[in-house]
């Protein structure tokens, strides 16, 4: 039932580190992070990983796993062969704090930048009324567990480093795009959402989806549908000119 | 406030590791076979644009290609609804009139951008692969940017893909028997299928509206066009690959190649 | 070397709901208000609650109201709550439901447009707004928003978006500061960096959750030790019901390495039953006296019961959660068990397989990725697992306020509200209605204030030199040592405990005192887990004493806390409180404390013949008199 595994980890602060070699137990039904737990408690106690909930549910565990983005958590140990060497590295994104453990804040500083929900005036608490059909595709967005590994795996930022200050990354074109749908939200964020937050670098070839643990599909429900949007408000002459009359007739 | 911090953490850095991917699957066959699936279709598309044979007289069958045929070029059955509007100074090959519009459908469609940036401009070949471009300005831009008048080819693909439809129901009437018959029609319900499922058509239909409990019709219609949508990269192969097959069947009829009672 | 230093009106301890609400009142009133959590934002344990938000707002059945909520929860906890806690709770959490919709939430709806609400376990009346079975999630993120949007207006008003409130996101607090018998400030340490860290700040709210990680199949975190509970203590104040722990009755059991992650009590609202080995569904012979007219006695009436409520008592599968998790480990030790020590959890066999994708969501994607189990085709097996801690920092229901002035505590790490069991779905109401009443409580004390406490340079330096001791030791792993106290509490202060057990418990504890002294963790100060547990374990050794006194002490069974040796419930202990307090720093020290009586008009609201059933006869009299006038 238990095997010794063969794992590469790389360690280091700041940038400055390398593959280290470890020969370690596996037993039956355990996933990548207990691994790294089990080096923790018996090779290298100073070996930082980031980590919560270890069901999935809060995305503290993103790491890549033999170069893919994964939750160290939801990698289950048996999805490899037993003389298989596994590499473990940090998120590439983002800069490295130490081992397994990055810096995010990058994501966090998007957060911020993306204006919050805004309600129209005059609806207090209590008299919000939605219907199902309305809400189910905010919903599926707000499924979102922000490990950020599609933020992480987006080359538009984790090969050209250099765009990182124009482009928010699929996690927060995401969240523009849930509140773009939301029924009661009033805020311009089409605009926005191509001038501030670098939709159009997104040339949609999917990765965030692949790697979504949640299996929210980014691409296709939130990132695409945002584009069509925006393309009513800057590109669309017909819709331009039809809206332009429609605003006169009213 | 009062504040005073230490030093500033010094500039972090991203984690050194020189390879261009980890990844120890062969992450590099489907930008393979995708980029060796869409270059059959530009080889083939090519050749069929120049070959002159595209119309098959009493069975009615017209090759996708070059239909609908516009031309005074084309033969008299040939011509979609008898109709002509291009004159004799036409010379160049009919199919040459109508080609940008379903091309530029593909070629603007969300789906075969995805497979051709990944598989042709390597932006990225793979999922957490390094991508060999020093810069990178995605769809801000020109040419690129041109990429959101998608939905116009769509309207024109939407047309297109009545034509075909058209020719195979002409088909149906002349050689209800044919196999070339039932080629049409399966080609014609894949390729009105992909052409549905298009991301602009979800938007269009009710993708734009915030509230869909207020239209239900428009709601269904988003549904239908929704469940499309989730096949569009499967649409989009099959009906390729089914435009290909009835095209170059028609034309080995057309050339007599193929030649049985019932093709 | 120097210590970072910051001044604040509020230090919040905790980003979970509790912390987050008690944040966003503070900084509605206007006080610079800082947010200090021990992970990432946005990732607190909240967000692994899965069922739903309890609020009467009768959106499902319009019998709902306060007074029915506030009987259940009473009913639930056994009569042992702070009645008013448990009356403020009922009668405000509508109104902080609604209030999260306002700030973005999306639950589910029903039909004409309301928040769509659910059964539970305990709760009279569909009560629990819901999404999925992803609630928590949506209640923490939707907070993390809203602090997002107060920053935002911060910004437009003073240029920085941390004007007036500031999260430190991966930074533990190891001591609070005190300028005599008043709250001055905290100390701690960045995860990230190992840099020391001090705020200034005349008052502190705690929402630092529960003491999981004491023990070793819990469906808590890593940050579940006990934090808060601790600092409360070390400061002077009082913990209470400290002998309540929940366990709820459905964790996962196997592969070993998700021992004890939870199975929302959904997958029952929705249909699932319990099952033993023999295939029988043997939650019937489980029902309490007490509960007798409530929950129906036949499978038949417990089936139509899910299509019908009003004809007819729901399952027995739907009892509170200490009845349920009992009976699975009466089961198990009867022998009736899974091969993997749990019983089996079914809900393939009640519904059609897309209902189950579309209600269970999250539990059929926790199965499939973790274990490997396809729920709709095949039964879980689940078993019981430390989730819960009743007890807490003795609060002022009203304010949040603890014993020492300019403390406050709310949610799991305040005590009294659940009284010995908390019902499914009145926690993450109780973050909600408690941050808020705990940060307007800290925003008022600041206000009445007419000096400002001041910090002891002193006691910085001994929080410093604490919180460096363990770098500075080449001592025994503190992982061992954490393993060990797990499993002493596991064994002998788990679901059923005896005199003898708790007693040995309490000398292993004691032994664990002195290797905890000892502890060293070797590296940098740089993300060092090993020092982090080192640090921790205090705070865990320390919680488990009061558990374990207390559960000593308490010479009877109700929710949280069966004695095998007092079997019965006692309706004279009923009335009396364990008051945990330390004067020394390490020993506990645990007091009996007589419960006020309620109020005459909430303890109308219940029969004559319910209450007896908890009452002494001497209170049953005065209840009479009331009744009568």
């Amino acid at each position: 039932m238990s095997y010794k595994a063969k794992f590469k980890v790389w360690r280091g602060e700041g940038g400055e580190g390398k593959l280290e070699d470890f020969t370690v137990e596996v037993n039956e039904g355990e996933v990548v992070l207990d691994i790294i737990h089990r080096l923790q408690a018996t090779q290298a106690p100073d070996l930082a990983v980031r980590w919560n909930c270890k069901a999935g549910k809060c995305g503290s565990c993103s790491m890549e796993i033999n170069g893919k983005p994964r939750l160290g958590c939801m990698t289950r140990m048996s999805t490899f062969e037993e003389d298989e060497t596994i590499t473990v590295t940090p998120m590439r994104t983002f800069p490295v704090i130490k081992d397994l453990v990055t810096d995010v804040s990058f994501n966090y500083e998007k957060a911020r930048e993306v204006p919050s929900f805004t309600p129209p005036d005059g609806v207090r608490p209590g008299e919000y009324r939605m219907q199902q059909v309305d809400v189910e595709r905010s919903q599926e967005f707000r499924k979102c567990i922000e490990c950020f590994m599609c933020n992480n795996v987006c080359h538009v930022i984790r090969d050209h480093e250099e765009n990182k200050p124009s482009f928010s990354g699929p996690r927060f074109l995401m969240r523009i795009a849930e509140l773009d749908m939301h029924p009661y939200d009033v805020a311009d964020r089409q605009q926005s959402a191509q001038d501030e937050h670098g939709l159009g670098y997104c040339n949609i070839t999917k990765c965030c989806t692949e790697v979504c643990p949640e299996h929210i599909k980014i691409t296709d429900n939130a990132l695409i549908p945002m584009k069509e949007r925006v393309v009513d408000r800057k590109y669309d002459p017909i819709v331009w000119l039809g809206n332009k009359i429609f605003k006169r007739a009213k | 406030m009062t504040q005073t911090t230490p030093d500033a953490p010094v500039r972090r850095q991203r984690a050194q590791i020189k390879v261009r991917t980890l990844r120890t699957d062969r992450w590099w066959l489907a930008p393979l076979l995708t980029f060796l699936g869409l270059s059959s279709f530009l080889v083939y598309g090519v050749w069929a644009i120049l070959d002159g044979n595209y119309y098959v007289a009493g069975a009615e069958y017209i090759a996708p290609f070059s239909s609908p045929c516009l031309a005074e070029s084309c033969p008299e059955g040939a011509r979609f609804l008898g109709w002509a509007p291009f004159g004799e100074w036409y010379t160049l090959p009919p199919g040459l009139l109508i080609l940008g519009l379903p091309g530029g459908f593909r070629l603007t469609c969300y789906y075969y951008r995805k497979s051709y940036y990944r598989s042709f401009w390597l932006s990225p070949p793979a999922c957490s692969v390094a991508e060999p471009h020093g810069k990178y300005t995605g769809e801000t831009r020109l040419p690129l940017i041109m990429q959101n008048i998608h939905r116009y080819f769509f309207y024109f693909a939407v047309l297109i893909g009545f034509v075909l439809t058209y020719d195979a129901i002409l088909a149906l009437v002349h050689k209800p028997l044919g196999l070339g018959t039932w080629i049409l029609i399966v080609n014609a319900v894949l390729i009105l299928g992909y052409t549905f499922g298009c991301h602009s058509c979800r938007h269009i239909t009710a993708g734009r509206l915030n509230h869909f409990s207020r239209h239900p019709l428009r709601y269904r219609a988003w549904t239908f066009v929704s469940k499309l949508n989730a096949k569009h990269q499967q649409l989009a192969w099959a009906s390729m690959f089914s435009v290909m097959i009835a095209d170059f069947y028609v034309r080995m009829v057309a050339h007599g190649i193929i030649a049985f009672p019932y093709a | 070397m120097e210590i970072e230093r910051h001044e604040y009106d509020v230090v919040v301890i905790g980003a979970g709901g509790a912390g987050l609400r008690a944040a966003i009142e503070a900084r509605q009133q206007g006080k610079r208000t800082a947010i200090v959590c021990k992970s990432l934002f946005g990732k607190a344990h909240t967000v692994m609650a899965e069922g739903g938000a309890a609020a009467a707002m009768g959106n499902v059945n319009p019998d709902d109201n306060w007074m029915v909520h506030f009987r259940d929860t009473m009913r639930g906890g056994k009569f042992l709550n702070n009645w008013r806690m448990a009356e403020l709770h009922a009668k405000e959490a509508a109104d902080r439901v609604w209030e999260l919709e306002a700030w973005g939430a999306l639950f589910d709806r029903t039909k004409d447009g309301k928040i769509s609400q659910r059964n539970f376990g305990g709760h009279e009346y569909p009560r629990l707004a819901h999404v999925g079975d992803r609630t928590g999630l949506e209640l923490i993120r939707t907070l993390q928003q809203r602090v997002v949007a107060l920053q935002q207006e911060d910004y437009e008003t003073h240029g920085d978006y941390e004007a007036y409130i500031k999260v430190f996101a991966e930074c533990t607090i190891t001591r609070l500061l005190k300028d005599g018998d008043r709250i001055s400030g905290a100390f701690g340490y960045w995860r990230e960096t190992g840099n020391l860290i001090l705020f200034d700040a005349p008052a502190v709210v705690l929402a630092t959750g529960g003491i999981g990680k004491s023990y070793v199949v819990t469906s808590n975190s890593w940050e579940y030790t006990g934090d808060g509970h601790a600092l409360a203590l070390l400061a002077g104040a009082n913990l209470i019901n400290m002998e309540f722990i929940q366990f709820h009755p459905t964790g996962m059991v196997w592969p070993p390495s998700v021992r004890g992650i939870l199975v929302t009590e959904s997958v029952r609202g929705d249909g699932g039953v319990l099952r033993n080995s023999e295939g029988e569904r043997f939650m019937f012979k489980y029902i309490p006296e007490v509960f007798k007219d409530k929950y129906a006695t036949t499978e038949e009436e417990g089936d139509r019961w899910y299509t019908d409520q009003a004809n007819n008592r729901r399952p027995p599968e739907l009892l509170p959660r200490d009845e349920v998790a009992r009976a699975i480990n009466a089961e198990v030790k009867a022998g009736r068990g899974s091969p993997q020590g749990g019983v089996y959890l079914d809900v393939s066999t009640r519904l059609p397989a897309e209902e189950i994708k579309k209600r269970l969501p999250s539990m059929h994607h926790q199965f499939k990725e973790l274990a490997d189990v396809d729920i709709t085709a095949e039964p879980m097996q689940v078993g019981p697992t430390c989730h819960y801690i009743m007890g807490g920092v003795e609060v002022d229901a009203d304010t949040g306020a603890a014993a020492v002035p300019g403390l406050f505590a709310a949610g799991e790490v305040s005590g009294g509200m659940h009284g010995s069991n908390r019902l499914g779905g009145n926690s993450l109401s109780d973050l909600l209605v408690f941050g808020r009443r705990a940060g307007a409580g800290a925003a008022e004390y600041v206000d009445r204030l007419p000096t400002r406490p001041k910090v002891v340079e002193e006691l910085v330096a001994e929080a410093r030199a604490e919180a460096l001791e363990p770098l500075e030791r080449a001592g025994e792993n503190p992982y061992e040592v954490h393993h060990e106290l797990q499993r002493t509490m596991n064994e002998l202060v788990g679901i059923i405990r005896k005199a003898e057990e708790v007693s040995e418990a309490l000398e292993v504890v004691e032994k664990l005192k002195e290797r905890v002294r000892m502890v060293g963790a070797a590296g940098s100060r740089i993300y060092n887990p090993g020092w982090h547990l080192a640090l921790d374990l205090r705070n865990m050794v320390l919680v488990s004493e009061c558990v374990a006194r207390a559960a000593l002490l308490r010479e009877e069974s109700r929710g949280g806390h069966t004695r095998d040796d007092y079997p019965g419930m006692n309706p004279e202990w009923r009335r009396k409180l364990l008051v945990c307090s330390t004067s020394d720093g390490s020993s506990v020290k645990v007091e009996e404390r007589v419960q006020p009586s309620m109020r005459d008009d909430l303890i109308s609201l219940f029969d004559r013949d319910e209450l007896s059933k908890y009452l002494t006869d001497e209170e049953m009299a005065e209840f009479d008199g009331i009744a009568k006038s």
